[in-house]
């Protein structure tokens, strides 16, 4: 239906929908994201929420946000938008800064009457002018279209009103030519129990969808390019839940049974509600009395022989510490998922930050090292996730995920693998031989330092574990002096042995360059983007990105050796510079650091990066 | 069941034990072998779960799995442990500091859960490894090194807070009655659901004797009653005395006198779903008029959270279940790419 308009081909573009925090502008969105993954783009979404539940309505405290990228070379949701939607008069005031120049603004110019304009605290009564807005504004009466198309259906007000950001989303699939079957498919699932809300939306996406083509003489239209990616069957994923079915995949492959013990805490909560839906798998997931039983239960289930799991957000990572050090003292199997959010305290809830990462590496009493891996993003969560299972189990040890609220909350299309796509988890089981012989004993170690993991209930097993200093070998307790420097420097080893077992640091962008920009977990998309565009105005940079924070790659000071300017981007004051630079106090560590509850956007990457190569 | 007998010493490890000479805590470990000797399930088929205190170093003078843990938590590791491995017969010790000040949030929780473990609360009124504080269960004004000039709080009374919390099993005993102490743990081990015993026990570096106004053997007989389920409240040296109805109140006789016949003496029901009565016989404190009752005070089934869980798995796989993760993920929203 693109004949006789202005139609723009693009590499990738990003929508932003903004509206009422009840406005519905993550179904819109989400909808929007599937049907163009389905048509073959890169999708990446970043669903921006309010703190508040549900703020008073039409006020700039309750707008919701729900960006996405489509098309090819997609890493990101992108630093700003082609397009934004805003509901209301406040979605606008929030949300028009993130509209790239030459982009175009659809609002529901219903919702732009006097007292929506004084419940966004607007001074005058031409918003577009006070804004400041040369952008093409598209003025759609999306309430009054709703309400006539739904005229006849029969549904009270309320529930007419509810399908306004479908009327959006069928204008929004006009504009970016999306079949409207694709997003009549997800509806329908949407509204399975509620066909006469499905009915009432169908109508209205059509309306959208046609009003858009009434008026095509007036606005550009866009064609988006898709990428041929590998062959297989895709699936839309967010960050927490590929961390569930990471986690999930891994007790197929250690033959354990998946248990989580959690209690909820944004934006860490999906995890719980996903692994709490899998008892279809067999999964069992408790949510506790708190962070503390949350973990504790952890450790009980993996003492008794399950794989186990807990998950938080930092403040429950704090509750969590002398938990994780019993884990490391008994010398147990244990994974603690921390979805970061902006901190101290409670901090920003909702927003992403990389803030934890020296609590995760150093925030326990004692000498208390424990694994540190950090996905890249929300598919390399599912990995990310085995990953850290793989290393708890192997090397007997608990294990902490850095995911964040950017990763955990964003989507991106995923290629469901093969079954015999990831590794058999090998379980430290004991010895038959051991437990024939009556010979074996707790703190038995084998060559990467791990215990064995025998579980509860099996003759000549039974054993004693506690957070008191053991003796090296028998397990009993132990106040040596000389054995608890053996000991600490055994748990010490253990961990640093890890590194035997973990890929090397890979790079990407202009590997022959003398400048390297390092980042660590979420930011990877971003970092990612932003080397591309480098290298393309002919900056010589390359890309080390970390998802193994400890160990680190054994490759790590080698490759720091190679070139004479390493900048360090994270989304924190230093962290990881600190740590690397602790480390390896030759290599030259400049800084990049944003602290505002925001992802990067790449173009402050590129900036700043730019800016350091030309400072000398 | 592979075993059929089992001595108390095949559940001793080979650990020197190393509490004070004296401590309560000494009989309370051999009941506990010969009550497991009792009950019959094999070490490996058992787990001793405690947190920190004196008491919480029990699992280490077990030959079964073990894990002494953290200040306070144990209720929640033996949670986690239970639900995971449901076959096993799981044991937390705790003291009066452990689970009821700062594991107290845990100790209630795994109580209105019912998961299937065996809590045996070591009440001695007091912290002994930290030297000598009083603890959530010292009556108010009691002098402590934490407390020079008494303290200003009231404390918990055990019971009360088990019933509060909704319990189906409570039991109490005293360190030093060997016998009731084997049998209340035996009954705790069969209640399928979290048992609560509590035992008196003594501390004698730092309480010495705090329980002796009723657990002196001059006294023990006037001031404390053996419940048992079926059989008539009675209590005295000579089982001259009685429990019996007063209004919504109990109310000790003697029978024989004032009236009273062997008739008006209360008989325990352990079962009953009503906690009411169970409540006034646990709160009776053998400082007053009414005997401190020890055994089996309730006793009723209902269903447990390990079961609900594992239960709710098979359900739910029943009905609509996946053999792996990949067909639970194709069976939802996918395309394919060729």
């Amino acid at each position: 239906m693109l004949e006789n308009t202005n139609v723009k081909t693009l590499d990738k573009v990003v929508v932003r929908f903004s509206g009422d925090s009840g406005d519905g502008m993550q179904l819109a969105g989400n909808i929007f994201t599937n049907v163009s993954a389905g048509l073959g783009n890169q999708v990446s979404t970043f669903p921006d929420y309010p703190a508040e539940i549900r703020a008073p309505q039409g006020s700039l405290g309750g707008v919701s946000g729900f960006q996405v990228s489509v098309g090819k070379g997609v890493h990101t949701p992108g630093d700003s938008c082609d397009v934004l939607i805003s509901m209301n008069a406040a979605a606008l005031k929030q949300n028009h800064r993130f509209l790239k120049p030459g982009g175009v603004i659809i609002v529901d110019i219903d919702s732009f009457r006097e007292s929506d304009l004084k419940k966004a605290q607007y001074a005058t009564d031409n918003p577009f002018e006070e804004l400041g807005i040369k952008a093409q504004i598209v003025e759609v009466p999306v309430t009054t279209m709703t309400k006539a198309a739904l005229a006849d259906s029969g549904l009270d007000n309320k529930s007419v009103l509810k399908c306004r950001n479908i009327f959006a989303l069928g204008l929004v699939c006009w504009l970016f030519d999306r079949p409207l079957e694709a997003a009549l498919h997800h509806l329908r699932k949407k509204f399975a129990k509620k066909p006469a809300v499905f009915e009432a939306n169908a109508k209205v996406l059509q309306a959208g969808y046609d009003y858009g083509h009434n008026i095509h003489a007036s606005v550009s239209t866009y064609r988006v390019e898709t990428e041929d990616p590998k062959p297989g069957i895709y699936t839309d994923i967010n960050g927490n839940t590929a961390t569930a079915w990471g986690l999930i995949m891994a007790s197929e492959k250690c033959g354990r049974p998946l248990f989580l013990g959690s209690y909820p805490i944004t934006p860490a909560t999906d995890i719980l509600h996903e692994l709490a839906k899998r008892k279809d798998l067999g999964v069992k997931a408790c949510q506790m009395e708190d962070e503390i039983a949350g973990v504790c239960s952890a450790i009980g289930a993996s003492f008794a022989g399950n794989l186990a799991v807990t998950s938080t957000s930092g403040p429950g990572l704090a509750l969590k510490s002398e938990g994780i050090g019993l884990a490391v003292m008994a010398e147990l199997p244990l994974v603690v998922i921390d979805v970061q959010r902006g901190g101290p305290s409670t901090g920003l809830p909702t927003k992403t930050e990389q803030t934890d990462l020296m609590q995760a590496l150093y925030g326990r009493n004692g000498e208390s090292p424990v694994a540190v891996v950090a996905p890249a993003s929300p598919t390399d969560c599912f990995t990310m996730a085995f990953e850290a299972c793989r290393i708890a189990v192997e090397h007997m040890t608990p294990v902490i995920l850095l995911s964040d609220a950017f990763i955990g909350n964003g989507s991106s299309a995923w290629r469901v693998p093969e079954a015999d796509e990831y590794p058999q988890i090998k379980t430290p089981d004991v010895p038959a031989e051991e437990l024939a012989d009556h010979s074996w004993h707790a703190y038995e170690r084998r060559e990467n330092l791990g215990r064995y993991w025998p579980v509860g209930g099996i003759e000549g097993a039974a054993h004693r574990l506690g957070g008191l200093e053991k003796d090296s070998v028998t397990g009993a307790i132990s106040n040596d002096p000389a054995n608890h420097e053996k000991m600490v420097m055994l748990r010490r080893e253990k961990i640093a042995r890890i590194a035997d077992d973990i890929p090397s640091l890979e790079l990407l962008g202009d590997k022959d360059a003398d400048t390297l920009l390092i980042g660590w977990g979420g930011t990877y998309g971003h970092l990612h983007s932003a080397v591309d565009e480098l290298n393309a105005a002919g900056r010589r940079v390359a890309l080390a990105h970390f998802r193994y924070i400890n160990p680190l790659p054994k490759n790590t000071g080698e490759v720091l050796a190679r070139y004479s300017r390493i900048i360090v981007a994270e989304l924190n004051t230093g962290m990881f510079a600190d740590y690397l630079q602790c480390r390896y106090p030759d290599a030259h560590i400049l800084r990049i650091n944003k602290i505002q509850g925001q992802p990067f956007a790449v173009s402050e990457i590129v900036d700043r990066v730019t800016k350091y190569m030309e400072e000398d | 069941m592979e075993e059929t007998k089992f001595a108390p010493a095949d559940f001793k490890s080979d650990q020197a034990v190393r509490w004070c000479p004296g401590c309560g805590d000494h009989a309370i470990l051999n009941t506990l072998h010969k009550a497991m000797a009792t009950l019959g399930i094999a070490p490996h088929r058992t787990a001793v779960i405690s947190g920190i205190g004196c008491s919480s170093r029990l699992p280490y003078y077990m030959n079964t799995y073990g894990f002494h843990t953290i200040h306070g938590r144990a209720a929640a590791v033996a949670t986690g442990y239970k639900v995971a491995n449901p076959d096993m017969t799981v044991w937390q010790i705790s003291g009066d500091g452990d689970g009821l000040a700062i594991g107290g949030n845990h100790f209630i929780h795994a109580v209105r859960r019912n998961v299937d473990i065996n809590i045996i609360l070591f009440n001695n009124k007091i912290y002994g490894l930290t030297k000598g504080q009083y603890s959530p269960t010292s009556a108010r004004g009691f002098v402590s090194k934490s407390s020079p000039y008494g303290t200003v709080e009231d404390p918990f009374i055990p019971a009360e807070l088990v019933f509060g919390a909704r319990g189906n099993f409570f039991a109490r005993s005293i360190d030093v009655e060997l016998g009731t102490s084997q049998e209340v743990l035996v009954a705790a081990a069969r209640h399928k659901g979290t048992s609560v015993v509590e035992i008196l026990q003594n501390c004698v570096i730092f309480n010495n004797g705090i329980h002796n106004p009723i657990t002196d053997r001059a006294v023990r007989a006037e001031r404390t009653i053996t419940l048992r389920h079926g059989e008539k409240m009675l209590f005295g040296a000579n089982n001259e005395r009685g429990l019996v109805r007063d209004g919504f109140l109990l109310k000790a006789v003697t029978v024989g006198e004032d009236g009273y016949t062997l008739d008006d003496v209360l008989v325990h029901d352990a079962h009953t779903t009503s906690n009411f009565l169970h409540q006034q016989l646990a709160m009776m404190d053998g400082l007053g008029d009414l005997p401190l009752a020890l055994g089996v005070i309730r006793d009723v089934e209902a269903p447990t959270y390990e079961a609900g869980v594992s239960e709710q798995v098979e359900e739910v796989r029943a009905k609509k279940g996946f053999d792996t993760l990949r067909a639970m993920i194709l069976a939802g929203d996918t395309w394919e790419v060729k």
